[in-house]
């Protein structure tokens, strides 16, 4: 005789008990998202947020929105200059940093590093490049070479290898193992399991990081220029200081493009070489 | 008499009466060892270890397949020989180098004699067929004109055509290895080992990711050149008919031992399939 259909609740009934949706914290994950929080909440006050302030300030911002346009092409070639010399500095301070950050990012992983004291020793370089902001990397800079885009170009190179030298190493980690094994098979040098297995593996992320860092590298270049690192940073805090806005607005308008058609270009080499 | 002593296999649960490796046929002196391992070990930090003592002669131009269960130790023990993973225990000698005591540099020259072909072609998937062939160059030689085709010196590019035309994929010298099919992919990886001019060559499952077809077209091919370069080979395989076909001796693997050991062509599949039980 057939026995007696069971379905799905009666199955439900008799079977192992379902796990929870989510697992109870304990009281020390607890209290730890408690503190994030609280800390959280008492930033808010530590920077004296003022909805009053934001609402009183809005006719300025207007005011000087207005005073911006139409905005006053007059030193357009002088600024179009600028935003070139803003451009040469982030390639060529981007170019060279990439370049440089190869073999620091190769001695940085710890698959390929020849040795573990030149691992920590580059590790600790790139992560010193990378946490120290570039602005503190121009002042030195300027110091040390002094006003103008060279500055400020030396500056992008320590940020680019700090950044790309990261991303670099962690790519060279993730590259899979079998065509290294293959090489290493063969009998291939350290050095040319590196070029001929690795690098190839990591090439579309090293693509992606340099281009990425370029466009990073054209949007501070801006900024450098506030300390007098060269570019069209300069130009844009005299324009505000002397209460030119129109003038500001042109400048604003055209670094907004120079970004712009650099993100540009390299979403559509990104798209096209990965 | 043979160089190579036959291991004793009285207390062995599969016993095959003709153990004796076959010698070259019409050979009038004794075929020089290629390969002797001795008890080797390897544990991956479980209690009972991958390789537990593995005894193991090749001898120069036989053609040696590995058979076992998964997890038997095959990929282990081809590894070991070129310490591409590290053995525990154990000697090995491999084209009369005590492969365990060597230097790195030393170590690397040993690699260059040896061709290695693995499950997955280990090719490297952005660069070219050629470009792929011509990295087996840096077996013999050190530099960057090895890393690619488009910097090798024109010898050593035609030689890498010349191994891509034995594979019989001339046509496909310029194509990325990544728009290969999965049998010409491991085509281009012989011929990257050819490349070496080895002496020795060993395959880690070379057809196991291919369809019947193509794994019955590559097995083919690589026994035949094989044996047309007189070239001793020592490869594993699931594939019991590979076995039988391709090889002269067949040395069976199980829980980390050699549990047979016999002429290929002495063997039938049901005795065969008793390493798998």
């Amino acid at each position: 005789m057939a026995e007696p259909f069971v379905g799905p609740s009666a199955v439900a009934e008799r079977g192992p008990a379902v796990p929870g949706r989510f697992d109870r914290p304990g009281i020390g994950t607890f209290l730890a998202y408690l503190l994030a929080i609280a800390f959280f909440v008492a930033s808010i006050d530590g920077i004296g947020i003022s909805v009053e302030d934001l609402v009183a300030g809005i006719p300025g911002i207007g005011r000087m929105i207005g005073q911006m346009f139409p905005p006053d092409l007059s030193r357009l070639d002088s600024i179009a200059l600028a935003l070139l010399e803003t451009f040469q500095m982030a390639l060529v301070g981007t170019v060279f940093g990439i370049v440089l950050s190869l073999p620091l990012a190769i001695l940085a992983t710890r698959s390929q590093t020849p040795h573990i004291l030149l691992y920590g020793c580059s590790r600790a370089l790139i992560s010193l490049f990378r946490t120290v902001p570039d602005l503190v990397w121009a002042l030195l800079f300027v110091i040390a070479v002094g006003l103008g885009p060279f500055a400020g170009a030396l500056a992008i190179m320590i940020d680019t290898i700090g950044f790309c030298g990261r991303f670099f190493a962690e790519a060279m980690e993730e590259a899979d193992h079998g065509p290294q094994e293959a090489l290493t098979a063969l009998g291939a040098s350290r050095l040319g399991r590196v070029f001929c297995a690795v690098i190839p593996a990591a090439l579309p992320s090293f693509i992606g990081a340099s281009l990425f860092s370029l466009e990073k590298a054209t949007r501070a270049s801006v900024v450098l220029g506030l300390v007098g690192a060269g570019g069209i940073g300069i130009e844009l805090k005299v324009a505000m200081d002397l209460f030119s806005y129109a003038q500001a607005a042109t400048i604003i308008l055209s670094i907004f493009l120079l970004v712009l058609v650099v993100e540009r270009v390299s979403t559509f080499l990104r798209q096209r070489v990965i | 008499m043979l160089a190579l002593q036959p291991r004793p296999l009285a207390a062995d649960p599969i016993r095959v009466e003709a153990a004796a490796p076959t010698p070259l046929a019409g050979a009038a002196v004794p075929a020089a060892v290629d390969l002797d391992i001795r008890g080797m070990v390897k544990s991956f930090g479980e209690a009972k270890p991958v390789l537990n003592g593995v005894d193991l002669a090749v001898l120069r131009g036989q053609s040696v397949a590995l058979i076992g269960a998964n997890g038997a130790g095959k990929s282990t023990l081809l590894r070991c020989c070129l310490r591409l993973i590290e053995a525990e225990g154990g000697s090995v000698r491999l084209l009369e180098r005590d492969v365990r005591r060597l230097a790195p540099r030393d170590l690397r020259r040993l690699r260059a004699r040896v061709g290695f072909v693995f499950q997955r072609h280990n090719l490297v998937p952005r660069l070219s067929a050629l470009s792929n062939v011509v990295h087996g160059a840096q077996a013999r030689h050190a530099g960057a004109r090895y890393w690619l085709h488009g910097l090798a010196p024109k010898a050593v590019r035609e030689e890498a055509m010349h191994c891509l035309d034995l594979v019989g994929l001339p046509h496909i010298a310029r194509q990325r290895v990544d728009s290969l099919s999965g049998g010409q992919s491991q085509r281009v990886a012989i011929a990257r080992a050819l490349m070496q001019r080895p002496q020795f060559v060993m395959a880690d499952e070379p057809v196991a990711s291919l369809d019947p077809n193509a794994g019955e077209e590559v097995m083919g091919l690589f026994s035949d050149l094989m044996r047309r370069e007189g070239l001793t080979l020592l490869f594993s395989s699931h594939d019991l008919r590979h076995a039988v076909d391709y090889a002269d001796r067949i040395v069976g693997l199980r829980a980390g031992r050699v549990e047979l050991d016999g002429p290929a062509r002495a063997q039938d599949f049901a005795g065969l399939r008793e390493i798998y039980g």
